[in-house]
């Protein structure tokens, strides 16, 4: 199936290039006469297939139902957008050889993409050498710390639901908290993150255990929490179904202390795995996407997200997730950079990224600045607690 | 502290009963053939998932399990009259090959038959821990060790008291002597398959409520089974239910008592010391041959 959807595309991409070729040779004669009506060239690479589909795919559609929206409103700056996608299928190793067919073969202006942090790092140096904007649409910290010159992101990272998670700690007065975290890559980077800002945060991990992403049971670990002396809150940095068999523990075993899980479970599906009862009470950071409904009117995200949310379903008819809404964060800062710009130069483009300023998008309210090239802050997590099976908004 | 090693001793006890469930799984076939069937986990999670997926069409618990056990034993019965069966000349290593193929298949086909995501399905009779000794222990760990037992129990009167059983025991102790004296080896493996695949079904149906299923549940168990039969030694059947019990037992008080990091590794090190020690695993026969 992987294979034929590869071909396919590369079918189309072909075709593409055969049309666009004479155009091209125009183009790069004479520029600025040329631009005029041309297309403007968006490269992605995603992983729509393989075991990170679940992020890739509604990505992929996101990305296209918006591209086909903003040229059906007249492009941008009167040029429509020409979107190529490939597919990684979750391997970094052909992620590396599709950035590169879309730098020297399909020659693109911009890169949106790059689903996981695992492709994105081996993207990473083929746009910085090229000077192409790059927005990924993966979590991991250290894609945009330290800054590298054309990269951006827009999806925010495990250190900020850290904090989020022990700010709110600290918020209900408590401050020493026992962490329970997936061997998964997932669990291992958030729980480092956590361990990192846990001082700064005023919070004391009194007890640090783990679990196999696989393991069918918890309660050996959470007995060991519960008779830990002080612990006041228990911190579940995991990701697929470990958050919910700990939930499901740590209601078994009765620990009535407060439970958090990461951004990583923010989806309906966690309070059906875990059980509605065994969930009560969990709190846990997640995109506004989550509980778009719920925000106050006066929510400058509010609309963004409902706009989003009713076009994602109707077109698809299933339930938006937060990951396509990273991929309209970063084809619409894009858009919003090249109109602003009004050119594809590579490193004109990249300023225009940079001086980003309030723009609302599904993740947050972005400023960027040539220090911080995702431009979210810690405002861009809710605090959400599971009451009756439901996910509630509580006060930031 | 009573409290809290009748915890992690039941945990073990649970989480282990599946293991010598699904340990038991490759004993029977291994005896019928010499072959390690790799695709024994897949059976575990065709149970959990063909149950899951039925009681959401609105079928009933009961009729659900029977309906994944049968469901398990017409895939292990095909499994073995198109890919064990038709290479039956082959080494032992060529068909325990094919089985790691079967395996894969099987989960590809699973992917698509229903679907990437996790599936639960509610406990038996309610999910109140039951409090005991200051232990919390949930009413569905009494369904897996009772059903376990059950198998147990039932493996044992068909293997010691029945024609059939002592045919299937025969077919172990001598393929080519039992089939001197008339036993039809070949519907042994057809059974041993069979059986195999409706055992670990069950244990699929009992645990999914604790441990959530999915299509890729089996590969762990698969491994871990594999381990306990041969803790316990390859082809001895009681053995692969030892074995099973005490690697369960022994992740559960390494995550609770010294390590949770490296619960899995403690495990594997108490098992590499006892193969050492006992290359034949703790109830192996010893391949001593007779001159």
């Amino acid at each position: 199936m992987g294979l034929g959807r590869m071909l396919r595309r590369g079918a189309l991409t072909l075709g593409a290039l055969a049309a666009f070729g004479f155009a091209f040779s125009a183009l790069r004669a004479t520029p600025a006469l040329a631009q005029q009506g041309q297309p403007i060239r968006i490269g992605a690479v995603l992983s729509v297939t393989g075991p990170a589909s679940f992020l890739g795919d509604p990505e992929d559609k996101t990305l296209r139902l918006y591209v086909n929206r903003i040229n059906q409103a007249g492009g941008i700056n009167g040029r429509p957008i020409q979107l190529i996608v490939y597919d990684d299928g979750g391997d970094a190793n052909r992620a590396r050889t599709f950035a590169t067919r879309l730098v020297e073969d399909d020659r693109v202006v911009a890169m949106v993409g790059g689903t996981t942090t695992g492709t994105t790092m081996a993207m990473r140096p083929v746009f910085e050498d090229a000077r192409i904007p790059f927005i990924s649409l993966a979590g991991g910290i250290e894609i945009i710390d330290p800054v590298s010159p054309f990269t951006f992101k827009t999806p925010h990272t495990d250190r900020m639901a850290c904090e989020k998670i022990f700010a709110d700690i600290r918020a209900r007065g408590l401050s020493r908290v026992a962490l329970i975290s997936g061997t998964d890559g997932f669990g291992q980077s958030m729980r480092a993150q956590c361990q990192r800002v846990a001082q700064a945060a005023g919070i004391t991990i009194v007890a640090d255990e783990q679990y196999g992403p696989r393991d069918s049971d918890m309660t050996p670990q959470l007995t060991r929490i519960r008779n830990t002396q002080g612990v006041e809150a228990v911190v579940n940095p995991g990701f697929g179904q470990g958050p919910a068999i700990v939930t499901r523990g740590y209601a078994q075993l009765g620990i009535r202390l407060p439970l958090y899980q990461s951004h990583g479970v923010a989806s309906a599906q966690f309070i059906e795995l875990a059980t509605a009862a065994a969930a009560e009470g969990v709190r846990l950071p997640a995109a506004a996407l989550l509980v778009a409904e719920q925000l106050p009117q006066n929510d400058p995200q509010r609309q963004v997200l409902i706009d989003y949310k009713t076009a994602f379903e109707r077109e698809f008819n299933q339930p938006v997730s937060t990951f396509g809404g990273h991929a309209y964060d970063g084809l619409m800062i894009l858009a919003d950079a090249i109109r602003r710009a009004n050119s594809t130069d590579g490193t004109r483009l990249r300023d225009a990224i940079r001086a980003t300023r309030g723009f609302v998008g599904t993740g947050g309210v972005v400023n960027m600045s040539a220090t911080d090239h995702m431009g979210l802050d810690l405002s861009a997590f809710r605090m959400v607690e599971i009451r009756g099976g439901r996910f509630v908004l509580i006060g930031n | 502290m009573l409290a809290e090693l009748l915890q992690f001793l039941v945990s073990g006890l649970t989480v282990g009963a599946v293991y010598a469930l699904v340990a038991l799984g490759f004993t029977l076939i291994y005896n019928a053939s010499d072959v390690v069937n790799f695709a024994q986990g897949e059976f575990v999670m065709l149970g959990g998932m063909v149950t899951v997926f039925a009681v959401a069409a609105g079928i009933a618990l009961p009729l659900a399990a029977a309906l994944a056990i049968l469901v398990a034993v017409a895939v292990g019965l095909l499994l073995h009259r198109l890919a064990i069966e038709p290479a039956r000349g082959a080494s032992a290593v060529t068909l325990i090959i094919i089985t790691i193929g079967a395996s894969i298949f099987l989960r590809g086909v699973a992917q698509i038959v229903f679907d990437k995501r996790f599936h639960q399905l509610p406990a038996f009779s309610g999910s109140d821990p039951i409090l005991l000794a200051g232990a919390a222990i949930l009413p569905q760990s009494f369904w897996v060790l009772g059903g376990a037992l059950l198998v147990f129990l039932g493996l044992f009167v068909f293997l010691e008291k029945t024609l059939l059983g002592k045919a299937v025991l025969a077919t172990a102790a001598n393929r080519l002597a039992a089939r001197l004296v008339g036993v039809d080896t070949s519907f042994v493996l057809a059974l041993s398959f069979g059986l195999s695949a409706a055992i670990g079904a069950f244990a699929g149906i009992l645990i999914t409520p604790i441990t959530l299923t999915s299509f890729d549940v089996g590969t762990l168990l698969a491994l871990k089974g594999f381990a306990a039969a041969m803790l316990g030694g390859m082809g001895s059947p009681l053995g692969a239910v030892v074995g099973g019990l005490l690697l369960g037992v022994l992740e559960s008080f390494a995550a609770g008592t010294i390590s949770s990091a490296y619960k899995d590794a403690v495990a594997f090190i108490v098992i590499l010391a006892v193969l050492f020690a006992m290359p034949q695993g703790l109830f192996g026969r010893r391949s001593v041959e007779r001159v």
